[in-house]
């Protein structure tokens, strides 16, 4: 299956490779997000999930063909500026600032977003996370896995981004955070965020998105509908290779 | 004691505890966002001084009263800050990824070239202040007359602390400061760019050494040697209440100035040692500081070393020539060139001791002068108090410097990184002090002179075969144990000392191992070194020895076994033809260190690596 031409798009990626020191992780990516639109990642540990992520908020050392967001081209831009054309970047392991309290960690986190709108308001934010509400002025070292997850997500939303960047946010969660974390993350799809979703847990990706791609050993192996992988385990697992 | 004594003696250690904290605070704010221990610290307090003693001459001379006086403080530490940031933008930014030693010795490059700045534009003579109008006065306390300056500096601490607790916990700049402190990349991931961060975090820092500066000003004059007065124990301070935090630096200024104001009274003579006892004990008990947590692990690559090569027959024979080279050089040098080379190949060995911690082992020793010194002032105490000959002093020297080490290695091997580098500089200060404050014994500041050879070594040709056969030893010693057992694991402990803990090497024992030699090698490097000149004196124990001994390993590459031996003759050689042409060789000598240092950020093996990296990557396309 060939990936769609990044011809279009808020995301276009073409021909990116990515290293960690001399060692190249990614392969050159061909990869493009549509306005609004929700994708999955799905690949096994060390497929490169997170770096391609991380190469996208200038993280990492890349090198690519191209790399443009919303029009603009990132590949040699410092990841603060690339945070400010509107990516938001939820990572893996979440790096909550636990030496403040979730209500600096909003702080830090609060920008006015590309177009200048501050539509994300700690009050919304309660909202959509109605956990995250009783704790505000709890230190966030004093919190469980799955409330620094939804601290983490709702930190890069005080940032006003027209796409999220999520690593996957299901790890090592409860079910029923998992389920809470879904449902946040479709209310976010209906609000009209893109979204790259990072996931290992098909049935998770599930929930919100319907396109997926397969990273296998640092190169794209599937680009296509999510149903299809899902219903198909032989396809599912010759993508994801060994 | 009487009581009221009592409280004015605390209130006298609380005022010194104020102009303590205010200055080691922005040290620790500096430290805290960028990670850099801001050696020039003290040089912008010392600037902060000057600016407040010009200023308020000019202010007061336009009209006095209060309201001027304060008006030039506050230029003063502005001043002081904008300088700051001037060193932020132009240095430090460039240096922020660079290993911890380098970053050290770039900003005590700055602290040159500021000293002979101020040399430069204020002259060598104290500047004497003007007093502050409305509170030159006394106060009547408890029966005893107390200035009311020194009780207005008692509350200025305190301000100080409330001021930048606001600043860090009820705006945003704070948040963002403290968020970085704790993860700078992610900080960046949220769209806030951390240049300007960084840059303001310096500005203020700088701002509050230049404010406690120019406060000073009314209690004494502001003097050329102010800076390194105050940056040791800014860095004890700091150190104490642990790095990155302003409420731990509240509390060590606290416990130093009422230690001190009291100790000064039991024993007068050690308050020095006292300082540095404190710090050595409480990283001992706390090696993070009373309220410091430990060092965030840094995201990024690690710095990684090259593996040494192996000692090939090419190198044999390069060493031979070496030493055929030196033992004929007699045949051609005159007087002058052999004392020049005896003090190479003793700088060489002291060098060659540090780059065994520093290169194999990856320990940051910025104390190494102490074990210099040790050696030195163990021989001249032998030669002076016993009445030791000269075989037996040098005997002395690297068992005295060694077993002092041991000693002090077994707490020093517990730390890591900073902390471990200023523990070193601590327990070296705590040697300076003792030279310097035991005058009985060690002659004060004036050293001991008089200490020369046995006669058949007194000629300067014997004296310089001895130092070759000697010095030549330890080299051969210590490059000998580099490619030993010992020598891999020690490198192995440096590479990942996890991994090495694992493979089943006790990497505190190596690490202490190392200390204990380098600190005898060192020590046989100030034996040598104390005959061949005569007399000895604390400037071999203090922080710009170590500082040379660093340098020299930095010159020469400290990813080299023998790098430190040229870096040795190339730093001595320079310091020995510049310095008599010139009254500011430590501006050229800051420059040199600053230069090198931007220009081989990865040293300079590290950087030909990196250039070797990027070929390889483009010849596999």
């Amino acid at each position: 299956m060939s990936p769609p031409k990044p011809e279009a798009g808020l995301l276009r990626i073409a021909g990116l490779d990515a290293y960690y020191g001399r060692a190249q992780v990614l392969f050159s990516i061909d990869l493009s997000l549509g306005a609004g639109e929700v994708l999955a990642l799905v690949g096994r540990n060390g497929a490169g999930k997170s770096t391609l992520l991380k190469a996208v908020m200038g993280l990492v050392r890349t090198e690519a063909r191209k790399l443009v967001f919303d029009g603009t081209d990132i590949a040699r831009r410092p990841t603060h500026a690339i945070a400010r054309l509107g990516l938001g970047y939820v990572p893996e392991d979440r790096r909550i600032f636990t030496n403040l309290t979730v209500e600096e960690n909003l702080v830090a986190g609060t920008r006015a977003g590309p177009g200048g709108q501050e539509d994300w308001t700690p009050e919304r934010i309660f909202a959509l996370f109605p956990n995250l509400a009783d704790m505000r002025s709890r230190s966030a070292s004093q919190m469980s896995g799955g409330e620094q997850q939804m601290l983490a997500v709702a930190r890069t939303l005080m940032g006003n981004p027209t796409a999220l960047l999520l690593d996957e946010p299901s790890e090592g969660l409860a079910p029923v955070i998992v389920d809470a974390m879904a449902e946040a993350l479709n209310e976010l799809r209906r609000q009209g965020l893109s979204i790259v979703l990072s996931e290992q847990n098909l049935r998770f990706a599930g929930l919100i998105c319907d396109r997926a791609a397969v990273l296998a050993t640092g190169a794209i192996t599937y680009d296509g509908p999510l149903a299809m992988l899902a219903d198909d385990p032989a396809l599912l697992e010759a993508r994801l290779g060994l | 004691m009487e009581p009221s004594f009592f409280v004015v003696q605390t209130l006298n250690g609380l005022a010194s505890a104020s102009a303590l904290f205010i200055a080691a605070c922005g040290l620790t704010i500096i430290f805290g966002v960028t990670r850099i221990v801001n050696f020039a610290h003290g040089s912008f307090y010392m600037l902060g001084a000057y600016f407040a003693v010009l200023l308020a001459d000019r202010l007061l001379g336009i009209h006095y009263g209060p309201l001027m006086f304060w008006v030039a403080v506050l230029l003063a530490a502005l001043g002081a800050g904008v300088l700051g940031a001037v060193m932020e933008l132009t240095l430090l930014r460039r240096i922020y990824k660079a290993p911890e030693l380098f970053q050290l010795l770039a900003t005590f490059g700055v602290v040159l070239i500021v000293q002979d700045a101020v040399v430069w534009l204020f002259g060598p003579q104290d500047l004497l202040g003007p007093r502050a109008p409305g509170l030159t006065g006394a106060v009547d306390i408890l029966g005893h007359r107390f200035p009311v300056y020194e009780l207005m500096l008692v509350f200025a601490g305190p301000v100080v602390l409330a001021a930048i607790w606001l600043l860090f916990n009820r705006t945003r700049f704070g948040i963002l400061v403290r968020a970085a402190t704790h993860d700078r990349e992610m900080l960046a991931a949220l769209g806030v760019n951390q240049a300007v961060l960084f840059t303001a975090a310096v500005f203020l820092g700088c701002a509050l050494a230049g404010l406690a500066g120019a406060l000073e000003i009314a209690r004494k004059p502001a003097t050329p040697h102010m800076d390194v007065n105050i940056i040791a124990e800014a860095f004890v301070v700091t150190v104490i209440g642990g790095m990155g935090s302003v409420p731990g630096a509240f509390l060590a200024a606290v416990l130093i100035g009422v230690l001190q104001a009291f100790g000064i009274l039991v024993f007068p003579k050690i308050t020095l040692v006292l300082v540095f006892l404190v710090m050595a004990v409480v990283l001992v008990v706390r090696p993070w500081g009373l309220l410091g947590r430990p060092e965030p692990q840094l995201r990024g690559e690690p710095a990684m070393m090259l593996p040494l090569a192996p000692w090939s027959r090419t190198a044999s024979l390069w060493a031979l020539a070496g030493v055929a080279a030196l033992v004929a050089f007699p045949l051609i040098a005159d007087a002058f060139a052999l004392k020049l080379v005896i003090e190479v190949m003793v700088f060489a060995l002291f060098a060659m001791s540090l780059n065994l911690l520093l290169g194999l082992g990856g320990v940051i020793s910025f104390g190494h002068a102490a074990w210099f010194g040790l050696g030195a002032y163990g021989a001249a105490l032998a030669v002076r108090h016993l009445g030791a000959p000269m075989e037996l002093a040098l005997l002395l020297a690297p068992l005295t410097a060694g077993a002092v080490a041991a000693l002090a290695g077994a707490f020093i091997v517990r730390l890591s990184g900073v902390y471990l580098a200023m523990l070193t500089l601590a327990v070296a200060q705590v040697v300076y002090a003792v030279a310097f404050q035991w005058v009985e014994v060690t002659g004060g500041d004036n050293g001991l002179i008089g200490i020369w050879p046995s006669d058949w070594a007194s000629g300067r040709l014997a004296y310089y075969y001895l130092t070759l056969m000697l010095a030549g030893a330890g080299i051969a010693l210590l490059i000998r144990v580099s490619f030993s057992p010992f020598g891999y694991a020690l490198r192995a402990a440096r590479d990942s000392a996890l991994r090495a803990e694992t493979v089943g090497i006790n990497v505190r024992r190596q690490r202490w191992a190392a200390f204990t030699l380098a600190g005898a090698a060192a020590g046989l490097a100030g034996g040598l070194y104390v005959f061949s000149k005569g007399n000895i004196d604390p400037g071999a124990l203090a922080i710009p020895t170590s500082v040379d001994a660093l340098a020299m390993a930095l010159l020469g590459g400290v990813q080299t076994i023998t790098g430190p031996i040229l870096g040795a003759a190339a730093l001595h050689l320079m310091k020995d033809f510049v310095m008599p042409l010139t009254d500011y060789w430590r501006v050229l000598l800051g420059l040199v260190i600053i230069g090198f240092v931007l220009v081989f950020p990865g040293g300079v093996v590290g950087t030909l690596r990196g250039l070797a990296a990027r070929r390889g990557g483009e010849a596999s396309r």
